[in-house]
């Protein structure tokens, strides 16, 4: 059988996510280096159309239950086995995490999660992986004969194929006798913007804000003036001024953004663990010692009480 | 009802991870390991079961060498009643599935209906094992949950979902919860019940008093294998603006645009 590529697409309205574009535009290029063809999979009905113009030739469209575990692990398993994938991809989401392993163990099938970058090297993938929350990479192979791997957003760039309209092949795989978890409700995040580990933007704010008010008079607006997603470090979590789910670190929320923006947060290297590959870094502190500095692509040595209005200021000015 | 908690020590969060010569592990010589952050909301989540009379016990399951008995010691001073610690050369070198099989045998022998393991090891961050146990036990799931009850054989569960949503998911007992920041506050074991959690036992197990077969776990067997380690490449020198907070405002702001081209 020739060699496939399964990429696993999640959809949001019947659209596909940014991350599963970015997925068939890296999957393109293994395909490629693999001299395998690429398809796509979605739960539910599936957009052909624009899965086509990123790569996919086939996409298989999925009847299943993705609000649950069992039936995301039913689905993607009908879709590999429908489409004979050696190689399955998806995007590192909290539904791939709760759902991979479980498959991984059902289908006996090594399984990489989180993978920052995955090349072809001599006819094999190899999959590179933040460990020690990115304190140390890890050159990952697996050896069963089908492969599963998870990617973190915003790792690859988006790049459009213009191909044509992916085949649609309609699965429907058994109903799995399956456990029991039902969803009940929907608890909506309180802000409405981008999650942190999908954010291309992020404004961080640590201890020296000092309250949760100041907090939210300063960090919140001037992420809203960047159309950036507040983020907060440990500090500032433990001390109440922010939520837990916006706890960026080593034990918060590993993030990827292109733009980083630390408010007075120190860089202990917990929090340092958690952003260290946001591609740049912007850090506001009085302290000219603080270690965020020697990871900062720009410093600003100031208090920020001062420095964040003004550039809000200068944010609404330069994205009207 | 029986509670397991799945318990593994990490290197503290504080540590500079070094790699060592061959690129295939870390340096753990000066190592300093600390209880899994994680794992302490799953230690004190079922501690607060056993306090509502629903968990009739809770047993601690450590896969590890017998370094790892003072972080399985602090968990029974926290309100543990004993623990099973996993060791044997066969086990060495195992990849998440191997591990999940270990563990999953291990829960099966003792009868456990409930268990709580951390949403991830912050060594590894892998965040696999909970789920495959649960598959391997064909047991139900929920993952990053922050919020927790049990009732009778029926559990109710906050799960992280996409977007930074959560999603209150219901269902029936046996089941696999990863327990996420948020879920309870772990509480400091007291001295006495630190100088009682010196005489609960604490049973050594290997692959033969598991029932496993040695060539299904450790090394030989492992799907996943990590074969070369690096430290993340050096950031290249930042720069320092200076000025009024006017000036540093609107140069930064260029800058992004014009210099890093990320607005």
């Amino acid at each position: 059988m020739s060699k496939n590529i399964l990429v696993f697409c999640e959809t949001e309205a019947g659209a596909p996510r940014k991350s599963a574009l970015e997925l068939l535009s890296k999957g393109r290029e293994l395909a490629a280096a693999l001299g395998a063809s690429l398809s796509a999979m979605v739960i539910g009905a599936a957009d052909a159309t624009t899965l086509g113009s990123y790569g996919a030739t086939t996409v298989y469209a999925v009847s299943g239950d993705a609000s649950s575990t069992e039936g995301v692990v039913t689905a993607v398993q009908g879709a590999v086995s429908a489409s004979g994938a050696t190689v399955v991809l998806a995007s590192a989401s909290a539904l791939a995490r709760d759902a991979f392993p479980r498959l991984s163990a059902r289908i006996g099938a090594g399984l990489v999660v989180e993978c920052t970058d995955l090349r072809v090297d001599g006819g094999r993938v190899v999959a590179r992986r933040p460990i020690y929350a990115g304190k140390a990479l890890a050159d990952v192979e697996v050896r069963s004969a089908i492969a599963l791997y998870t990617t973190r957003p915003n790792s690859f760039p988006l790049s459009a194929s213009g191909g044509a309209a992916a085949a649609v092949v309609a699965v429907s795989p058994a109903a799995s006798a399956g456990t029991t978890v039902k969803l009940v409700e929907v608890l909506a995040p309180a802000g409405a913007t981008v999650d942190l580990t999908e954010a291309e933007r992020i404004v961080s704010g640590g201890r020296s804000l000092k309250s949760k008010e100041q907090f939210d008079a300063v960090v919140r607006p001037l992420a809203a003036s960047a159309r950036a997603t507040p983020g907060a470090s440990r500090a500032a979590v433990d001390a109440g001024y922010a939520g837990h789910g916006d706890q960026v670190g080593q034990t918060g929320k590993v993030v990827n953004p292109t733009l980083y923006i630390a408010l007075g947060i120190s860089g202990a290297i917990q929090h340092l663990a958690g952003m260290r590959t946001s591609r740049v870094i912007v850090a506001v502190n009085k302290d000219p010692e603080a270690p965020i500095f020697q990871h900062a692509s720009y410093g600003i040595v100031a208090d920020l009480f001062e420095v964040a209005p003004a550039l809000q200021k200068e944010f609404q000015k330069a994205l009207l | 009802m029986k509670v397991g908690v799945c318990l593994k020590q990490v290197p503290a969060t504080d540590t500079r991870i070094r790699i060592n010569g061959a690129g295939t592990g870390i340096e753990t010589g000066d190592v300093k390991f600390e209880t899994n952050p994680y794992d302490e909301y799953a230690v004190e989540a079922a501690t607060q079961l056993k306090e509502q009379k629903k968990a009739t016990e809770v047993v601690i399951f450590t896969l590890g060498e017998a370094g790892a008995e003072s972080r399985i010691r602090d968990a029974l001073a926290r309100g543990a009643d004993r623990a099973v610690r996993l060791d044997d050369p066969a086990f060495a070198g195992s990849d998440s599935l191997g591990k999940a099989r270990i563990l999953a045998a291990a829960l099966k022998a003792e009868d456990i209906s409930l268990v709580l393991c951390g949403r991830q090891a912050v060594d590894t961050d892998s965040s696999s094992v909970p789920a495959m146990i649960a598959e391997l036990l064909g047991f139900a799931q929920a993952s990053w949950v922050d919020k927790l009850s049990v009732d009778g054989g029926n559990f109710s569960a906050n799960r992280a979902a996409g977007s930074g949503a959560r999603e209150v998911v219901t269902g029936a007992l046996p089941a696999v919860v990863s327990c996420d920041k948020g879920l309870n506050t772990p509480r400091y074991a007291s001295l006495p019940n630190i100088m009682a959690a010196k005489k609960k036992p604490i049973v050594v197990k290997n692959a033969a008093a598991l029932g496993i077969d040695p060539a299904s776990v450790g090394a030989g067997a492992a799907l996943v294998v990590e074969t070369r380690l690096t430290l993340p490449p050096g950031r290249p020198a930042g720069r320092i603006l200076q000025g009024d907070a006017a000036t540093v405002a609107a140069e930064l702001v260029s800058l992004l645009r014009n210099e890093a081209k990320v607005i």
